[in-house]
């Protein structure tokens, strides 16, 4: 109370121009309980999220883990050069952009598909049981998942036998054994996990729309599919856009558990993406500095992405919205 | 009425034929998304030499609790589960109880540090100084090797403090005034009042946490791996997982192969795996359907603010 009644009269004040700093720390005295329950969390966001960016000094090192964090070498854009002419860079690019893509046009239709379909069940119970069941491997690891996923492709797995029944192949196919599959089997995978999930966000969106709409269509005698290409889709545009060009901005993050987990020696050439060089370089190899430079890159491309990204929303956002 | 205008509306055939067919897709993605576990349920509970034979899809043919005996008599699978239930449980409280806080202090309009706050977090979903530097941190942190790197290196969830101030912002600001008015500080405030009345969203993160701690293997696997006693459920599974991908293109190769080493009684790869995915996915399966209303709530603010 007291602090919400200074906070208007006192800029009136004539002494208030000489003494805002002044001001300002008598209203954090004032204010210490407050400062004292977030100040531990900001220290925290400044030691675990702002120190890890001037780590990306080390891309620019010849980094030697055994040396001090000081006594390092610098190289200035060495490791750059080097990625960029690293033909196994660009191959882990070109993946990188591949499986988001997919991931993003296969995650899009699927999700608006599935949550017009739910929108126009007629059985309440029915619908929020198919709702329930849908959500469920969103909550579950990729390692189950994956686990799940490699035993249904397996030799003698249920996707063999089912296309062996229905004669549609002749003998088991080893689908996570060949490079070409490898992008299929992980948009398939992708959608399996996150369909349901990503239905929630639409059907929320569907809500919204007017009902009368809807009457006055029927009166007009528009049908079943007629009402839902020219009211429920039209209804969703807005969130469809909104959504589209906040996810393009995250073109470079094409995951990393799914390809981890499911790749293998034979598809390294088909699974391996950004994500995993990193680790790759850094871990397995020890090289952090290029393993650094390589994440470094990707941080702030997909920044640029989500800059400009955003700021094409909010200009959509403005003319289409409101 | 609204009831009886939609029945005369959709009583034409062709609306009777798109419902027909809307069910039985609907029933084929439920199949879809349930079978992959109602396999691996069967293949746990079934006898691990029989699954050999294959033929194992749905419900098991030859019931006993073999595996989950053989599991559980397994000393580092079950201390790594235990670990995995350790971290799920503190990770939770101390997540979901500092990331409230923090969302509570940026919620009062009058606090002077309220945007330098918020800007500070919120900056911190765009960038990250990536894997190494990250792991860099954590050595020089001494916290390698350790449990709390499982706890304190994810205390805050800024996505999470979103959802919750945007909860703490709705409620009605009388109630808190008239608790200042009554003399509580912000510190009784927040315990007395806004934690019980956030109680919705609190449930929500608190989903999305403890499924992040019980799901986690990555960073067992990067600051842990040495130290088995630190190892989860999860990372244990991981490791099964990574064998059978290289060791046998087959799984079935694989059983024949234990089978044939240890005797007739012995467990197979294919049944441990079956087992663990249960066990894994257990706890998820029995808590997230009745969180459901919290959560589809708590994505919807989360999605339009975020």
């Amino acid at each position: 109370m007291e602090n919400l009644q200074q906070a208007t009269p006192v800029v009136k004040s004539p002494r208030a121009n000489g003494s805002r700093l002044q001001l300002f720390f008598t209203k954090l005295l004032h204010q210490k309980t407050l400062v004292f329950m977030s100040m531990p969390f900001v220290l925290w966001l400044f030691l675990f999220k702002y120190v890890p960016l001037w780590g990306w000094t080390i891309s620019f090192q010849k980094f030697r883990p055994a040396k001090g964090l000081f006594d390092q070498e610098w190289v200035g854009w060495k490791n750059f050069h080097f990625l960029f002419s690293d033909d196994s860079f660009y191959r882990v690019l070109r993946n990188t952009i591949v499986m988001s893509s997919i991931n993003l046009v296969l995650g899009f239709v699927t999700a608006i598909v599935l949550a017009i379909l739910l929108n126009e069940l007629r059985q309440i119970m029915f619908k929020r049981v198919v709702q329930t069941i849908s959500y469920l491997p969103h909550f579950i690891s990729w390692v189950v998942a994956a686990n799940i996923i490699s035993s249904a492709l397996a030799p003698e797995g249920i996707v063999n036998i089912l296309l062996t029944k229905m004669h549609l192949i002749d003998q088991p196919i080893l689908w996570l054994g060949k490079g070409n599959y490898f992008w299929g089997i992980l948009g398939a995978s992708e959608v399996w996990k996150n369909v349901g999930w990503n239905t929630i966000i639409y059907l929320a969106a569907i809500t919204t729309i007017d009902p009368s709409q809807y009457e006055a269509a029927e009166i007009d005698g528009a049908n079943r599919l007629q009402r839902i290409l020219h009211i429920t889709l039209p209804g969703l545009k807005s969130v469809i856009v909104i959504l589209l060009i906040m996810n393009l901005g995250n073109i470079l993050e094409s995951g990393f558990e799914p390809q981890y987990l499911l790749g293998n020696g034979m598809t390294v050439d088909y699974s391996e993406n950004l994500d995993i060089f990193v680790l790759k370089y850094g871990m397995n190899m020890g090289n952090y500095s290029l393993a650094t430079a390589a994440g470094m890159f990707k941080t702030v491309v997909s920044f640029i992405f989500l800059l400009s990204a955003n700021s094409i929303a909010k200009r959509l956002g403005e003319s289409r919205l409101f | 009425m609204k009831e009886s205008s939609a029945k005369a509306r959709y009583n034409s055939i062709p609306d009777k034929i798109f419902d027909i067919s809307n069910i039985v897709f609907m029933l084929l993605v439920v199949t879809i998304t349930l079978y992959p576990f109602l396999n691996m349920f069967a293949l746990s509970f079934n006898d691990a030499n029989d699954s050999i034979r294959g033929g194992i899809y749905a419900w098991p043919r030859m019931w006993t609790w073999d595996n989950y005996r053989y599991i559980f008599n397994e000393a580092s699978i079950y201390h790594a589960t235990l670990i995995s239930a350790l971290r799920t449980i503190i990770g939770t409280i101390t997540s979901v109880f500092c990331t409230a806080m923090l969302a509570y202090t940026i919620s009062r309009q009058e606090y002077v540090l309220r945007k330098f706050v918020t800007v500070i977090a919120i900056f911190t979903m765009y960038f990250s100084g990536g894997l190494i530097p990250g792991y860099l941190l954590i050595k020089e942190l001494h916290m390698i090797n350790s449990f709390w790197v499982y706890i304190i290196p994810g205390i805050i969830g800024v996505f999470n403090m979103i959802v919750i101030r945007s909860f703490i912002e709705g409620l009605p600001d009388g109630i808190m005034e008239s608790a200042k008015i009554d003399g509580a500080g912000d510190f009784i405030t927040f315990m007395r009042i806004v934690l019980p009345l956030t109680v919705p969203a609190l449930a929500t993160v608190s989903l999305f946490v403890a499924v992040y701690q019980w799901n986690s293997w990555f960073d067992v696997f990067l600051y842990n791996s040495s130290h088995l006693n630190l190892s989860t459920l999860q990372y244990e599974l991981m490791k099964i997982l990574q064998t059978s991908n290289t060791a046998a293109s087959s799984t079935n190769a694989g059983d024949q192969f234990a089978a044939g080493q240890s005797g007739v009684t012995a467990v197979t790869p294919t049944s441990i795996r079956a087992t663990m995915t249960i066990i894994a996915s257990l706890p998820i399966i029995m808590v997230y359907p009745f969180l459901q209303k919290y959560f589809v709530k708590g994505m919807t603010v989360g999605g339009v603010k975020g």
